[in-house]
């Protein structure tokens, strides 16, 4: 178990690395020049004080060396947890994304826990009634879930409050640590607006695992030496059901991530997502570099948990 | 040799007999009735995107004029009218009338997701179809691509890929094709291996035909169930991706073909006050993604009898 997690950490690093190269190549095609954003005036007119200025800029983020030094230079830095400045905030990359982190993981975490809540008993039930009525209605609830785009779905929630009793979630955002209150207050509706959306995967998967694990014969052996219906659901089939479902899971918390973007933004969240699109549209490539690779950790961690957390559910999986 | 490889021939030929059309539509329509109402609203949305701006066809040259009763671009229908019989959908907050924005930009959300669809499956069976048959150094480094793609969370990649490479038609739908891929990759690929030790491909292989052949005559017709499964559902994934990526204003920058999700974004500070901008082209969407969707459903089950009901 150790051996596999430690070989499964190394093999992550190549993959790690080749994203760090795809990030940072990336923001350095994009067109736009360097000194317009960090001076704020347009030199494409080339007037000669700012011609210089803009040497003297393009000294400064190290950008007169060969594009694989600046590379080395700043995955070495980034190695240490520094991934520069942000041009915009003039602050250090890591320092701007420290105070954004707690909202988006609380947000992905909500999000998760609500959508298993609803989508594992859902799913279980659809699949107990196969093509009766409870599980016609969750088909069909299900699908318009997954079919419907979360932001829209979170302009609903925000929007018919709004309208039909003037409600409004509080204003200024508030740390979940410093006032819980008000913070879950703030959350619940982005939550269900991005939990609702990934309960609908997880349901309908869980309903097709359970399914084709009731029709095993150990499901029949079960029921044949004269469980209880509810030991022979709970221990033999939900949890052989579950296999695919976490791997389903860890690979829906990608897309989850990439939902927290929409969400935070629409609801206004000081998150990453938020810190993400604003990066983008103030053109402060430092930290655009620092968020999207915060992003790839946090997915290729995922995936490494999900692997390993396969062994507490099957004993048969040997880590070989 | 030759009789051989026609008896190979008979092997591979394909399980779905020609059949008159007719007959199979309404045959589809009494086994699964909800299936074939979501082809048929596919069909109308697919009229709709291709015809509704009015197009040219080419080689004959008629003009087919457009459906649409207003101009998406002209500003003076007044402001935020409800739904009526001039304005069906209503006009938004600029004053344009929300149907014709809806046709024109039934072309946008639309086709940027097939756009999307082709690339995705163009390159899952290259990639796929290659690494699941012929294993090896190639599987393995297929695999880490997959492995790399996999680590980017979509919306972001796309945002990314399209702050590189500009927010045009083409730019988009290759951005949200590469967030598909590694998806089509994955499932092509397994298909292929499930197949691979199959013994007419076996028995193809005795008879001398090269591994390129093998890929395109024997693997590759019997992975297309899996091909058009995953299609049903990376299209509905497209348009949702597209979609939002409009509603961040990341999306196809043009000022007169809108996309849906645009129009979201456009309408934004009207919510409030006019329930039908917010509605209507969330709706749009939804809509298209419940009929691909569902169809997808049915088609599985037509396809790949022993998933029927399941999934």
């Amino acid at each position: 178990m150790g051996r596999y997690l430690i070989r499964r950490l190394l093999l992550a690093f190549p993959v790690l690395i080749v994203v760090s190269i795809l990030v940072f190549g990336g923001t350095r095609v994009v067109p736009g020049d360097i000194c317009t954003i960090v001076l704020g005036v347009d030199t494409s007119g080339g007037g000669g004080a700012s011609q210089e200025n803009c040497n003297q800029v393009r000294r400064d983020l190290g950008l007169d060396k060969p594009i694989v030094s600046q590379y080395f230079t700043w995955a070495g830095k980034a190695i240490q947890g520094d991934l520069g400045r942000s041009m915009v905030q003039r602050r250090p990359v890591v320092a701007v994304m420290e105070s954004r982190i707690p909202t988006t993981i609380q947000l992905a975490f909500m999000a998760t826990v609500l959508s298993i809540i609803i989508a594992l008993p859902l799913g279980v039930l659809s699949a107990l009634k196969q093509d009766k009525l409870p599980d016609i209605t969750a088909r069909f609830v299900t699908i318009g879930w997954l079919s419907m785009p979360q932001f829209w779905v979170g302009t609903m929630l925000i929007t018919f409050p709004a309208v039909w009793w003037g409600y409004a979630t509080p204003v200024p955002y508030e740390d979940f640590w410093k006032d819980p209150l008000t913070n879950l207050e703030q959350m619940y509706l982005p939550v269900l607006s991005l939990g609702l959306a990934f309960s609908a995967t997880i349901a309908r998967l869980t309903r097709s695992s359970m399914l084709e694990v009731l029709r095993q014969d150990y499901v029949r052996t079960a029921r044949a030496k004269g469980l209880h219906e509810r030991v022979v659901l709970s221990k033999h089939a939900l949890k052989n059901a579950m296999l695919p479902v976490i791997t389903l899971i860890g690979i829906q918390i990608g897309v989850l991530m990439s939902g927290t973007v929409v969400i935070e933004f629409l609801f206004a969240l000081p998150g990453m997502g938020t810190l993400l699109v604003e990066s983008i549209i103030t053109k402060d490539f430092a930290q655009v570099q620092g968020i999207v690779l915060f992003f790839a950790i946090i997915v290729i961690l995922i995936n490494i948990i999900v692997d390993v957390s396969y062994a507490l559910f099957d004993p048969r999986v040997r880590f070989s | 040799m030759a009789t051989s490889t026609a008896e190979i021939g008979i092997l591979n030929e394909p399980i779905l007999r020609e059949t008159n059309w007719r007959s199979t539509a309404s045959r589809a329509f009494k086994r699964n009735p909800v299936g074939a109402f979501a082809g048929l609203t596919i069909l109308f949305l697919v009229v709709v995107a291709t015809f509704g701006p009015g197009v040219t066809v080419p080689v004959v040259g008629v003009e087919v004029p457009s459906i649409s009763p207003h101009d998406p671009t002209r500003l003076d229908y007044g402001r935020l009218q409800a739904p009526s019989l001039t304005h069906p959908f209503g006009t938004d907050n600029l004053a344009r009338d929300m149907l014709a924005r809806i046709i024109y930009g039934a072309r946008n959300s639309l086709g940027v997701a097939f756009m999307a669809l082709a690339v995705s499956l163009c390159l899952g069976v290259l990639l796929g179809v290659g690494s699941g048959y012929l294993g090896g150094w190639v599987d393995m480094f297929t695999s880490r691509i997959v492995d790399i793609m996999l680590a980017y969370p979509a919306l972001v990649f796309v945002i990314f890929f399209v702050t590189i490479f500009g927010r045009e038609f083409w730019t988009v739908a290759v951005g949200i094709g590469v967030v598909l891929l590694p998806g089509s990759i994955r499932i092509i690929r397994s298909a292929t291996i499930g197949v691979r030790h199959q013994q007419f491909i076996e028995a193809a292989l005795s008879v001398g035909n090269s591994p390129f052949r093998i890929m395109y005559r024997h693997v590759l017709p019997n992975v297309v169930a899996p091909i058009i499964i995953i299609a049903s559902v990376q299209i509905g994934v497209a348009i949702l991706i597209e979609a939002t990526l409009s509603f961040l204003g990341q999306g196809v920058s043009s000022a007169t073909s809108p996309s849906w999700g645009r129009m979201l974004q456009e309408t934004r500070p009207s919510w409030q006050l006019a329930w039908w901008t917010m509605i209507i082209p969330g709706a749009a969407i939804s809509v298209a993604v419940v009929a691909f969707n569902v169809f997808g459903d049915a088609l599985r089950d037509w396809l790949d009898p022993r998933l029927r009901g399941s999934r």
